[in-house]
């Protein structure tokens, strides 16, 4: 099969799902012209042209409230914000206004709404650009958090995300714009809110997403070396979590890591870890263990970033002792 | 005829090729990738850092935006200091934690460049409000770029600041383009200042290429924010001459334009003139700009045979 990147992945869901509904339409900033900071939209403006892929002003809330009008009222806005970061400057209109409305409506309307953004440490960009904001979202119910590690789900949960009929907050990670994976060149879409085994295996489950995807495959690779058999999950969707796929195999293992690039406290780990609590306590034959970023606003010197996030090396040295 | 001293023109020029011969180093050192993450460079509007902040006092405050090198050496940082910072390294003015983005030197009165576009701009009304309540007579200039026009907090704050009569001088810098959308793109007018009439707020714009005009103007909105007759707005015109970022194609603007700001340069432009009226002679000006390269050099080794910050740093300073 052919190998795409990340980016390619993404901007191949964009065109194909513009090309199949005219109600589809880009807006954010810097994504006409200059085809997005990170350039997913690169050329869609130069095909379908500016009324359908629109430049905004630096105006983050009225991106994201004028994305919400226009869902309501017959379109399927795709708007984008630059970095995570951004979104607390929007957070009262996803929060209050976005993620609520059909509910308080009486569920008399739908909300086809994506907010496409990207996150995550790596790039040593310091406090404002480099973090891991997933937790705040998976705490708002009436929308949905998806964040694909591989570029075949990248593309096919981007297309899922643009046909439903619910507000997705799609979360990319700025590492992951250049890795290569496998697409296929035909039509498909992925079903949100199902998990993925990225790898089997019989003596823990690794349970990791976005870049911390990358690294626990990574680890899992060394640690099978050792004779250690980490089975990998990616949930992809955070908000619904697939916990069946999870608690099915912490079944098999008895054990579980969760890895994440978040804040460790009140992080995705605790929700994910409560759950495998909730539903596979007495399969477990040890607490369940979280490889999670530390609680600190992340720090600019390249020196200090990669501490502050999880290392595969962090991860071998969790699932040994765990395993051990 | 231009009305300078010796000495004032020579701190002028010394600034303004600080700041360019800084930001063309730090160009280098990205491309090399000594530097690493992004950096928004200041050359080419050289002269509205040094012609405004050269209006204030060393014990007002600015607060500046993510394209804050120029701020920070004009309101007086260190050269090595800043340079080691943007290298992420532990003797940086902010201990190698906050970078280019978050520049910061407080004890020369620079409350911070800021990741967030408009970022800065609660800051510095904030800032404005304590000056009032405080009683002093401080004042401060809240730096912002043309694409921050078009968020909630810059109305929020210039009404605020009408409001309450703040002594803080709201100062625009217009290069024509937030990233790559132009000001005739992302706003509905283009008079900028008359975005100051909703707020009953005098207005100002100026040529930012010229050190001298931008002084004259600053002082004068300075002098009305220290007076106690509340805040301005000044529009600073002028012009990024590297793309907002490494990676920027700069498709959005053409080579001609490009080339018609750069003819006007700023610093060649202030020398230029200072030679030709006799204020500088022209072995001053290139002395002076060998003296800067040196000290650019020197900033630079400094910053990078520095060390790195300890692990143990990671969890410093994130309570007092
Ligand atoms: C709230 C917010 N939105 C978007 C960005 C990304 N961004 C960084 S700088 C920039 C352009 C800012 O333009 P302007 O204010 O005119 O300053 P300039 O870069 O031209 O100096 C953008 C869009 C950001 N940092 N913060
Ligand atoms: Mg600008």
């Amino acid at each position: 099969m052919r190998e795409i990147t990340y980016r390619q992945a993404l901007n191949e869901a964009l065109a194909e799902e513009m090309e199949r509904d005219p109600t589809v339409f880009i807006m954010g900033e810097d994504v006409a012209i200059y085809g997005g900071a990170y350039g997913v939209t690169r050329g869609l403006y130069e095909r379908f042209g500016e009324e359908r892929v629109r430049d905004s002003a630096i105006s983050e809330v009225a991106i994201v409230g004028a994305g919400l009008g226009a869902a309501i009222t017959g379109m399927r806005p795709v708007t984008e914000i630059m970095y995570v970061d951004f979104i607390p400057l929007c957070m009262g209109q996803l929060n209050n206004q976005v993620a609520k409305i059909r509910y308080m409506f009486g569920g008399k309307t739908k909300v086809p709404l994506v907010i496409r953004t990207e996150g995550g440490a790596g790039r040593s960009l310091g406090a404002h650009h480099s973090q891991s904001l997933e937790s705040w979202f998976i705490h708002i119910p009436g929308i949905k958090v998806v964040m694909p590690s591989v570029p075949y789900d990248a593309k096919g949960l981007l297309k899922s995300s643009i046909r439903e009929d619910n507000p997705i907050l799609f979360i990319e990670h700025k590492i992951l714009y250049n890795t290569k994976g496998e697409v296929p060149e035909e039509d498909y879409t992925l079903p949100i809110g199902v998990a993925d085994v990225k790898r089997e295996g019989e003596d823990v489950t690794v349970i990791a997403y976005s870049q911390m995807l990358l690294f626990a495959l990574q680890a899992a690779e060394e640690l099978g070396k050792e004779g250690i058999s980490a089975e990998v999950i990616d949930p992809r969707t955070l908000l619904p979590l697939d916990i069946d796929t999870i608690t099915n195999s912490v079944k098999k293992t008895n054990r579980a890591i969760i890895v994440e690039e978040d804040c460790k406290t009140g992080g995705t780990g605790a929700e994910i870890g409560m759950q495998i609590m909730e539903n596979a306590f007495d399969y477990l034959d040890s607490p369940v263990v979280r490889v999670a970023g530390a609680d600190v606003p992340m720090p600019k010197s390249s020196a200090l970033e990669e501490l502050a996030i999880p290392s595969k090396e962090g991860i071998i040295e969790a699932v040994r002792k765990l395993v051990g | 005829m231009i009305e300078i001293s010796h000495d004032d023109a020579l701190y002028y020029l010394k600034q303004m090729m600080q700041i360019r011969q800084f930001e063309d180093k730090i160009m280098d050192l990205l491309s090399q990738n000594i530097a690493q993450g992004g950096s928004h460079l200041y050359a080419g509007e050289e002269a509205i850092a040094v012609g405004t902040i050269a209006a204030i006092r060393p014990d007002d405050y600015i607060v500046s935006t993510h394209r804050g090198h120029g701020h920070s050496i004009a309101k007086g940082g260190k050269l090595p200091e800043l340079m080691a910072e943007i290298l992420g390294k532990a003797t940086g003015v902010c201990k190698g934690k906050g970078g280019s983005l978050h520049l910061a030197d407080v004890s020369t009165g620079n409350l911070g460049a800021n990741g967030i576009v408009g970022g800065g701009m609660g800051i510095g009304t904030g800032a404005g409000l304590s000056i009032k309540m405080r009683k002093t007579d401080q004042v401060m200039l809240c730096f912002f770029g043309d694409g921050a026009l078009n968020l909630g907090i810059f109305h929020e704050c210039l009404n605020m600041a009408a409001v309450w009569k703040l002594p803080v001088v709201y100062i625009c810098e217009n290069n024509l383009y937030g990233m790559s959308v132009s000001v005739k793109r992302a706003c509905a007018v283009q008079d900028l200042t008359k975005r100051a009439l909703a707020y009953d707020m005098p207005s100002q714009s100026v040529d930012g290429m010229d050190v001298l005009a931008v002084n004259e103007a600053a002082s004068h909105w300075v002098e009305y924010a220290r007076g106690g007759k509340g805040p301005s707005l000044l529009i600073c015109n002028a012009y990024r001459y590297y793309g907002h970022s490494r990676s920027d194609p700069r498709n959005y603007r053409t080579k001609e334009e490009e080339q018609e700001w750069h003819d006007r340069d700023p610093i060649k432009a202030f020398s230029q003139r200072c030679v030709k009226e006799n204020i500088l002679s022209q072995p001053e000006v290139e002395t002076l700009e060998q003296e800067v390269a040196a000290e650019i050099e020197q900033a630079v080794k400094f910053a990078i045979d520095s060390p790195w910050p300890q692990p143990e740093e990671l969890y410093e300073d994130v309570y007092a």
